[in-house]
């Protein structure tokens, strides 16, 4: 049920940011200079941070959406949905654990000298 | 077995037994069809946007993470990307259909997501018609214009 919610949480989160995406993407048909100038902005350390809630978004949504399928569409799903979510729960840590440096090292840095 | 039935079956208040001579009451389903509910409706799309949503799912893991990858992770993360970054990129046909496939499925996927939610917690029917065109047309100009930014780029612009 916990997992239903969360799905639900990250898929709205992340269509959010879609949206905006797309419209900073946009930019790249007016100049040069104003996407450069709005990308800026996601290298700033607080826009790191959500970057990297963004991250951790977009890979539950994509773990726990694989066991959906599998669920839906494996004739055991349904026996090891439990096993599968911990199965998502333990791919997930050790992914944002990797993913902890390249996506907030920049930050880091920034903040604390190199 | 026998016995489950006759203990599931039980009666009405005068303790007679439910049967084809003493029909139990009908209970509406709620939301059920009344001969307002227009014919038109009786297709299959609730089963098509449901398929759709697992097939684009696993074609949106691959597209999506091999995309945060490139962009956040390789080559200095974040803080290489600039407007000289989306060039190299976009002079490449291959990144420009992973580009336009990827917006296409996500949008889509995204759109009949939140399409689900709202039917799910707006009650009134004003509310859930008019979050649901606002979903559409915000859809559809996303889809569009993201559409028009990748088949136009023009990496000499200024």
């Amino acid at each position: 049920m916990w997992s239903w919610v969360a799905h639900r949480v990250t898929g709205v989160l992340i269509f959010f940011f879609l949206f905006v995406h797309v419209l900073d993407t946009s930019l790249v048909r007016v100049s040069p200079e104003a996407y450069d100038k709005t990308i800026e902005v996601y290298k700033t350390p607080v826009v790191a941070v959500m970057e990297y809630g963004l991250v951790a978004a977009v890979l539950f949504h994509a773990l726990n959406g694989l066991r959906v399928v599998a669920v839906d569409f494996w004739a055991n799903g349904a026996r090891y949905q439990r096993h599968m979510l911990w199965t998502v729960v333990g791919v997930w840590v050790a992914l944002m654990a990797g993913a902890a440096y390249p996506v907030l090292g920049h930050a880091f840095r920034e903040l604390f000298g190199s | 077995m026998a016995i489950e039935i006759s203990e599931v079956a039980k009666g009405d208040e005068g303790g007679r037994r439910y049967g084809p001579d003493n029909p139990a009451p009908v209970i509406e389903p709620p939301r059920a069809r009344t001969h307002r509910t227009p014919r038109t409706t009786r297709t299959n799309f609730e089963l098509y946007g449901w398929l759709f949503m697992r097939v684009s799912g696993v074609l949106l893991v691959v597209l999506v993470i091999t995309h945060l990858v490139i962009q956040l992770v390789l080559d200095g993360g974040v803080s290489k990307v600039s407007f000289a970054f989306v060039a190299g990129r976009w002079a490449s046909p291959f990144w420009q259909v992973w580009d336009l496939l990827m917006l296409w499925l996500a949008m889509l996927h995204g759109g009949n997501g939140l399409r689900t939610i709202i039917n799910d917690y707006a009650q009134r029917d004003t509310t859930r018609f008019w979050l649901k065109m606002l979903l559409y047309v915000a859809t559809v100009f996303t889809v569009l214009l993201g559409t028009l930014v990748i088949f136009t780029f023009d990496p000499n612009i200024s």
